[in-house]
């Protein structure tokens, strides 16, 4: 909230300003994750949209939906889902995260809820959502039906989840390792363990697993020569995309 | 930070008013603010100065609504004849014809007046709760902020947005002040423009007279009558504009032809130098540029205006698209789709404008005998002129859906 950031010692404010401006830089740092913010972000609102029956032409949209971003970052999604009407709350389990965010947000005049804890810790109190968001996140931990079960956990009976992550094939391995992480030095050496990724098969499996029933998939495919992201029925092989409800 | 609107644009021409009832319909708040008074802008008089709107920009028009407040007042144009000629001696035996039959869709485009068109878009202005407009006031400073833009106003007055749309002309202080600097061209010649009555009717035909002194163009307005855009050399424009209206129409007449009988003045005279301005960029943090402000063009076949409203098209719709999104319309990864869209297309066309009027703008007999043979060679592969039309009514390539008059 806008009050915590006053609470800060102001030293530590021009670092985090400094922090935030790396995050919201679209050239800097992370750059991979502007260039591929639209094509998220089209994913994510049409299935909201498709869900609960919303209008993305009308003014805020998302009114009265209560929606938790997992692994939140600076915020590249919570505050797109806060302009659209969304009640956000944003977690994130690296502790200076959070600060970034709330500055970040407050600049922007967005309301979010920014919270430093991992998504266990939210499922442990009785608070649920309407859509549940993990992008690109899965790939990252160590129990992935535990996290697909605590995803669905924080739903409520006809939410939505919204995951996305990278596919296990060759295919993968030279886009997401080879070429963002040692040719185009987009991403740190070592941001993906490939062994990680997860084939749509094994998603869907976790998702079943968890009580939530799969209602769409898509590819989001890089086109090197335009440099932009664009959703595809068919093309899985790399970056896609899941919604699912739970019943 | 706390917005006054999510937009705003300096300039209330024509271009700023078209970007502000586009972005106003699909439900962003726009301020307005323009450096002239109401009523001035206001005047029923015709002034002389006429649009020639290509269809595409016809398309945008009717997309925001104002057509049909516009299209009795507006002269289809059903054909355009181009020739190479010298005056005295009429037209070069291969004449560059386009006819709108030819297209799948008549007419080749519009003229009207800019009377017609400004009370359009103020009558539509002034009926959008989501536009506010503000008259006798001009943008005196901008400042970026985390989240916004702060500008100042010359009332003292100061808004914040989330962008700050630059429609502010040729010598737009918007892009100064976001430091964005120009490139430009001076032709060494003057547009003399002027509304001329004619005895017979025009029947919907443009005319384009390429002469050694530069272009003469004849544009059906409603009635009998035509708009001129007479180029001449600086030094020979400056001569003629201070001749008295007898004594312009005695010089005008052999260049104008006897085809539409005896011709008299129906208007001012105007006179307008020459010279191309193009920004280096179209977009900087919390600023985007059209129109004029982005890139002054020679006036050729009045193509400033429908260039600005391709970049209304454009930047429309990355804006709605991006609020759609949830994303923050003022940042610079959003501004830069608007601008890698639009600026290959009016740097090239800029730069094409200014080469067919050099080429044209000459009297070496190579050049002369190259230019009969290269409109006799267009004229004669129907794909290639369909193409060239197609090109001139802005109806190929990436087109934005509002020029294709379709709602954002």
């Amino acid at each position: 909230m806008a009050q915590a950031t006053n609470t800060i010692d102001p030293a530590e404010v021009a670092k985090f300003e400094a922090m935030a401006a790396e995050w919201w830089d679209p050239t800097g740092k992370f750059k991979p994750l502007h260039l591929m913010n639209p094509v998220r972000l089209d994913y994510i609102t049409q299935q909201i949209a498709a869900q609960f029956g919303r209008d993305l032409k009308a003014p805020q949209p998302f009114k009265g939906l209560r929606l938790l971003d997992i692994g939140c970052g600076g915020g590249l999604l919570s505050e797109p889902m806060a302009r659209l009407g969304a009640e956000v709350v944003g977690a994130d389990a690296a502790p200076r995260n959070i600060p970034v965010a709330q500055l970040h947000a407050e600049q922007s005049g967005l309301e979010i809820d920014y919270r430093n804890c991992a998504a266990e810790d939210i499922a442990a109190t009785d608070e649920r959502f309407d859509v549940v968001l993990a992008m690109e996140i899965i790939e990252h931990v160590a129990d992935t039906q535990g996290f697909t079960d605590t995803c669905a956990e924080l739903l409520k009976p006809g939410g939505l989840m919204v995951m996305s992550t990278l596919n296990r094939n060759p295919k993968s391995f030279m886009a997401a390792i080879v070429g963002a992480e040692w040719v185009m030095r987009w991403l740190p050496k070592g941001t993906h363990e490939w062994s990680k990724f997860i084939t749509p098969d094994e998603l869907y499996a976790l998702i079943r697993n968890a009580g939530l029933d799969a209602v769409d998939r898509k590819g989001m495919v890089f086109n090197p020569l335009t440099f932009g992201w664009k959703l595809c029925e068919r093309d899985l092989s790399v970056n896609y995309a899941v919604a699912a409800v739970k019943r | 930070m706390k917005h006054d609107s999510d937009v705003i644009v300096a300039g209330g021409g024509l271009n700023g008013p078209a970007l502000a009832l586009a972005l106003a319909q699909a439900g962003l708040s726009v301020t307005v603010v323009d450096a002239t008074p109401a009523r001035q802008r206001a005047a029923d008089e015709f002034d002389g100065r006429a649009y020639a709107l290509a269809v595409a920009s016809q398309k945008l028009l009717a997309a925001i609504g104002v057509w049909p407040a516009l299209a009795t007042d507006a002269q289809p144009m059903m054909d355009v004849k181009a020739a190479d000629g010298r005056p005295g001696e009429g037209a070069a035996p291969f004449f560059l014809h386009f006819d709108a039959r030819e297209l799948d869709q008549p007419p080749v485009g519009y003229m009207l007046e800019d009377r017609f068109l400004y009370r359009a878009f103020l009558e539509a202005m002034q009926g959008e709760p989501r536009i506010t407009l503000i008259h006798d006031t001009s943008v005196t400073a901008q400042e970026e902020a985390p989240g916004g833009i702060v500008v100042t106003l010359s009332d003292g007055r100061k808004l914040a947005a989330q962008l700050l749309v630059g429609a502010d002309g040729r010598r737009s202080g918007v892009a100064e002040r976001a430091g964005i600097s120009r490139e430009g061209w001076d032709y060494g010649q003057t547009a003399l423009v002027a509304a001329i009555a004619h005895e017979k009717p025009h029947e919907g035909v443009a005319y384009q007279y390429f002469m050694t002194s530069g272009p003469l163009a004849i544009l059906p307005l409603k009635g009998n009558r035509s708009s001129i855009v007479w180029s001449e050399t600086r030094e020979r424009a400056a001569a003629i504009a201070a001749l008295d209206d007898a004594d312009f129409l005695e010089v005008l007449r052999p260049r104008f032809g006897d085809f539409l009988g005896e011709i008299s003045l129906a208007g001012p005279r105007f006179s307008y130098p020459l010279n191309l301005t193009l920004a280096r960029a179209y977009a900087a943090p919390r600023v985007a540029l059209i129109g004029d402000a982005a890139h002054g063009v020679h006036p050729i076949a009045g193509q400033g205006l429908n260039l600005g409203l391709r970049d209304v098209g454009a930047l429309a719709q990355v804006l709605v698209e991006a609020m759609r999104r949830g994303e923050d319309i003022g940042a610079l990864d959003i501004l830069e789709r608007y601008q890698s869209w639009r600026r290959f297309d009016s740097t090239s066309l800029a730069l094409g404008m200014d080469a067919v009027n050099k080429l044209f703008s000459n009297d070496n007999p190579v050049l002369r005998a190259g230019r009969d043979l290269g409109m006799g060679l267009v004229n004669a592969i129907p794909g290639l002129r369909q193409n060239f039309m197609r090109q001139a009514a802005g109806l190929s390539g990436d087109v934005p859906r509002l020029l294709q008059g379709r709602a954002l």
